[in-house]
């Protein structure tokens, strides 16, 4: 952030800053950064927050996976890894994945990509940041008193009885959910409301339309999960009994109100990363995604059968039979929408002008990823088969192959790919693969391990195994340090880039979508004149030579 | 730098209907990233909207606790709702159905332009808001003083010296004894839903006081309103809930 902030020239004049300056140097100073309104702003101190999340919650996979190197203690007792893996999942999940795509880089990009100023509420955006910090502050304040060994799910009975550092943490991530809901209502009044003239409903970014189902999930989720958590805190705080079978309550309630939040929140996570994917499949292919509508209301029909399959999570938990079989059927429509979308990605690959930049290699990262987690999660869904994977590592496996295969990649490719258009500065391209390289082998094989050894019988969060599954654990830990080495790397290139990156033209990609239209840096108001839209951001065949040029 | 390219970015020809930043159609109230006050009002309007949906589903994981618990314990359910206080509860349903009216006379009374009678509903919905809390303060001041407590404090008696254990609980009170088991589930849910429904009564409350401290420095007009609008949207919510809080509560049998 200084590093960008602090770059030279002289401003015309004080009080109003000049709409159409470069947002980095429009106004200066430490407040301006803090108090700013301005969407792109806000974007970028995301993106920090969110980044340093990802760095914490790295730490703690690295170190869970350190501990499972050898068999019995390696380096932390049993307590210990417990609060571990607790953290990695609570951080990764609440203050990373969540807040990754949509509340940083849409935050900055999804305005520009409509024509627009601003969102439609610039101070309420600011205040989802502050309330998202606050929310932070919540779990940093848990980790230090002694953190929480409940897993991310907090489940009961063990989250009302457990003697650590539960409320805290639960507070921080009901409170992190209202950042979640008002971006999310900021997003769909934005995209209803402030289109620039042109910008008809075919026209927007598949990325736009993936936000928008996003945050349709966000606003109708996240409240279940905060009244969720509320009671959670009231059952440790006044011994409500909601959830506590000695008092009349059932836990198996807590599951079903959690899952109901959580199970849509995948789609949270998931869905803007695939928005990402269609941008770089589009810019990189130099031609228009295939079955645009298809793409665009497969991702609303993501964010709708979302809702409908919490069940799944509760097969071995004690549910009737007949709603077992219900939700199962339902699991399995969710192939649909995954389908197509992939289907449509490779159909557009398919005689396309195809590029392998890096923010590319992490596009195709993730279809072939993405669809090893998605076609896992089949398995997962049958009633007889999830009885055998249940709470094993083939679930463990399969979720990061969804969340970090999925949209892990979609974010990086999409912080590689808008680099430039954020920072003005180019980035080392070599350096770039080379972090790829490691990002994508080291992943593979820390996961791949987990699935055979998971479907082997390896139970989740367990902190000692069997000799079998030694040499598994031993490759897995293995394959997390080169994914450590490729993220690290990549760090150091955009840490020098930032430093002496060299100066990035408006469209170093030649992409036809619309933010590479303005100026790099975009101005203040994003466009020196409201733009007036008159084709897609994917239709290439319809472009100028101007407006595709690189340089 | 060679910003604007051609006709992806073509040159604003919606310049003179005033898309083109502070031009002289751009009043005061008109936040500098919309075009037009009705664009700025609909944003609101449908924000507060989409809030609303929010605050539903917020609400509708204790409802569906209550279903949940109520067709578990129909017996208990019906038992201890007898315990509260029926007079009480409709009074209060009365008063806030009459908030809501008069939140809904200060919107018509803006639109209209006549500031002093906005003050004067916005004041008597912040009237009733406290009446309410008033009520809720009498209605759960008894409920301490009998021991109908939530979950596990379930038949201590609360008092201003703490909370007496059930060996010390005077023997005038005796309020768990003729309830069915699990009433105590009952008194959870009611303090939770009561509880959160007067909490958004209180930030209600705040809300309210600001928009008439905004419209006693003359900020609303017939053009400009919204604040107005969108507060009153989110009172009638908070009475909307209790609506259905009153007859699932008080009106069991």
């Amino acid at each position: 952030m200084g590093a960008v902030s602090t770059t030279a020239p002289a401003r015309s004049h004080e009080g109003t800053p000049d709409p159409n300056e470069n947002y980095l140097k429009a106004t200066r100073g430490i407040a301006s950064w803090l108090f700013t309104l301005d969407h792109k702003r806000i974007g970028i101190m995301y993106l920090v927050l969110v980044l340093i999340a990802f760095g914490l919650g790295g730490t703690f996979a690295l170190l869970v996976r350190l501990e499972l190197f050898t068999r019995g203690k390696t380096l932390m007792d049993a307590d210990m890894y417990n609060r571990m893996f607790t953290l990695h999942g609570v951080v990764m999940v609440f203050l990373f994945i969540i807040p990754s795509i949509p509340a940083a880089l849409g935050n900055f990009i999804l305005p520009i990509q409509l024509g627009a100023k601003d969102v439609a509420f610039p101070r309420l955006n600011l205040m989802s940041l502050y309330i998202y910090a606050f929310g932070a502050c919540f779990a940093v304040y848990s980790m230090v008193d002694g953190a929480v060994d409940t897993g991310w799910t907090f489940y009961t009975p063990y989250s009302t009885s457990t003697n650590s550092a539960v409320i805290p943490m639960v507070l921080g991530a009901f409170i992190m959910g209202f950042s979640s809901i008002l971006t999310g209502v900021n997003f769909l009044v934005t995209v209803h409301k402030l289109r620039a003239p042109g910008q008809t409903w075919t026209r927007l970014s598949l990325f736009t339309w993936a936000l928008y189902a996003t945050s349709i999930i966000q606003v109708l989720a996240t409240p279940v999960l905060a009244i969720t958590l509320l009671l959670l805190t009231m059952e440790r705080f006044l011994g409500l009994g909601i959830f506590d079978p000695k008092l009349g309550g059932d836990p198996v309630l807590f599951q079903h109100f959690f899952w109901f939040y959580s199970h849509p929140a995948v789609y949270i996570m998931i869905v803007p990363g695939m928005g990402i994917v269609n941008e770089l499949l589009s810019t990189f292919s130099r031609r228009a995604i295939v079955g645009y509508m298809f793409v665009a209301m497969s991702s609303l029909g993501l964010a709708l059968l979302g809702f409908l399959v919490w069940g799944h999570h509760l097969f071995v938990s004690g549910m009737s039979e007949y709603a077992t079989m219900v939700f199962s059927a339902l699991t399995f429509l969710v192939a649909i929408p995954s389908g197509v979308k992939v289907f449509n990605w490779v159909a557009t690959l398919w005689k396309g002008s195809i590029r392998l930049d890096s923010p590319m290699l992490y596009a195709l990262s993730f279809i072939f990823l993405f669809t090893i987690g998605g076609l896992t999660g089949l398995f997962l869904g049958v009633l007889a088969i999830d009885v055998h994977l249940h709470d094993t590592y083939f679930v463990v496996a399969h979720f990061h192959y969804v969340m970090v295969g999925g949209t892990v990649m979609g974010f990086v490719g999409g912080l590689h790919y808008w680099w430039p258009k954020i920072t003005g500065k180019l980035y080392n391209e070599k350096m770039a693969k080379f972090a790829w390289f490691f990002v994508f082998i080291g992943f593979n094989v820390t996961f791949i391990a987990q699935f055979i050894m998971g479907s082997r019988g390896m139970p989740r969060r367990y902190y000692d195994y069997l000799p079998e599954y030694e040499s598994f654990h031993r490759i897995s830990t293995m394959g997390s340090w080169l994914l450590a080495f490729g993220f690290l790397t990549m760090a150091l290139m955009f840490v020098q880039s930032l430093r002496n990156g060299k100066k990035s033209s408006r469209n170093p990609w030649g992409s036809a979508a619309l933010e590479w239209q303005t100026a790099t840096p975009p101005p203040l108001a994003n466009f020196v004149k409201v733009p007036t839209i008159t084709r897609g951001p994917y239709d290439y065949h319809l472009a100028t030579e101007e407006e595709l040029s690189e340089t | 730098m060679s910003a604007e390219a051609s006709s992806a970015v073509a040159d604003d020809a919606h310049g003179d209907h005033g898309h083109d930043d502070h031009g002289h159609d751009h009043p005061k109230f008109l936040a500098h990233h919309f075009d037009t006050p009705i664009q700025q009002f609909e944003s609101a309007k449908l924000g507060m909207w989409t809030f609303l949906v929010q605050e539903l589903l917020f609400f509708s994981g204790l409802f569906v606790a209550y279903g949940v618990f109520r067709s578990w314990y129909p017996e208990a359910f019906s038992g201890a709702s007898h315990e509260l206080n029926k007079v009480m509860g409709a009074g209060n349903t009365i008063v806030l159905l009459f908030s809501s009216w008069t939140a809904a006379m200060a919107v018509r009374a803006t639109q209209l332009g006549q500031k002093k009678q906005t003050s004067l509903f916005l004041l008597v919905t912040i009237a009733c808001a406290f009446i309410f809390l008033g009520v809720k303060y009498f209605e759960y001041g008894a409920k301490f003083h009998e021991g109908l407590l939530p979950g596990k404090y379930f038949g201590h008696a609360f008092t201003a010296a703490g909370i007496f254990p059930e060996s010390t609980f005077p023997t005038n009170l005796e309020p768990s004894e003729h309830l069915p088991a699990h009433a105590s589930s009952y008194f959870s849910l009611y303090f939770m839903m009561t509880g959160v429904h007067a909490l958004h009564i209180i930030v209600g409350i705040g809300v309210l006081i600001w928009i008439w401290r905004r419209n006693e420095s003359g900020e609303f007009s017939k053009e400009y309103f919204t604040p107005v609008d969108i507060a009153a949207l989110y009172w009638h919510l908070v009475d909307l809930v209790w609506i259905y809080l009153f007859p699932l509560l008080y009106l069991i049998d």
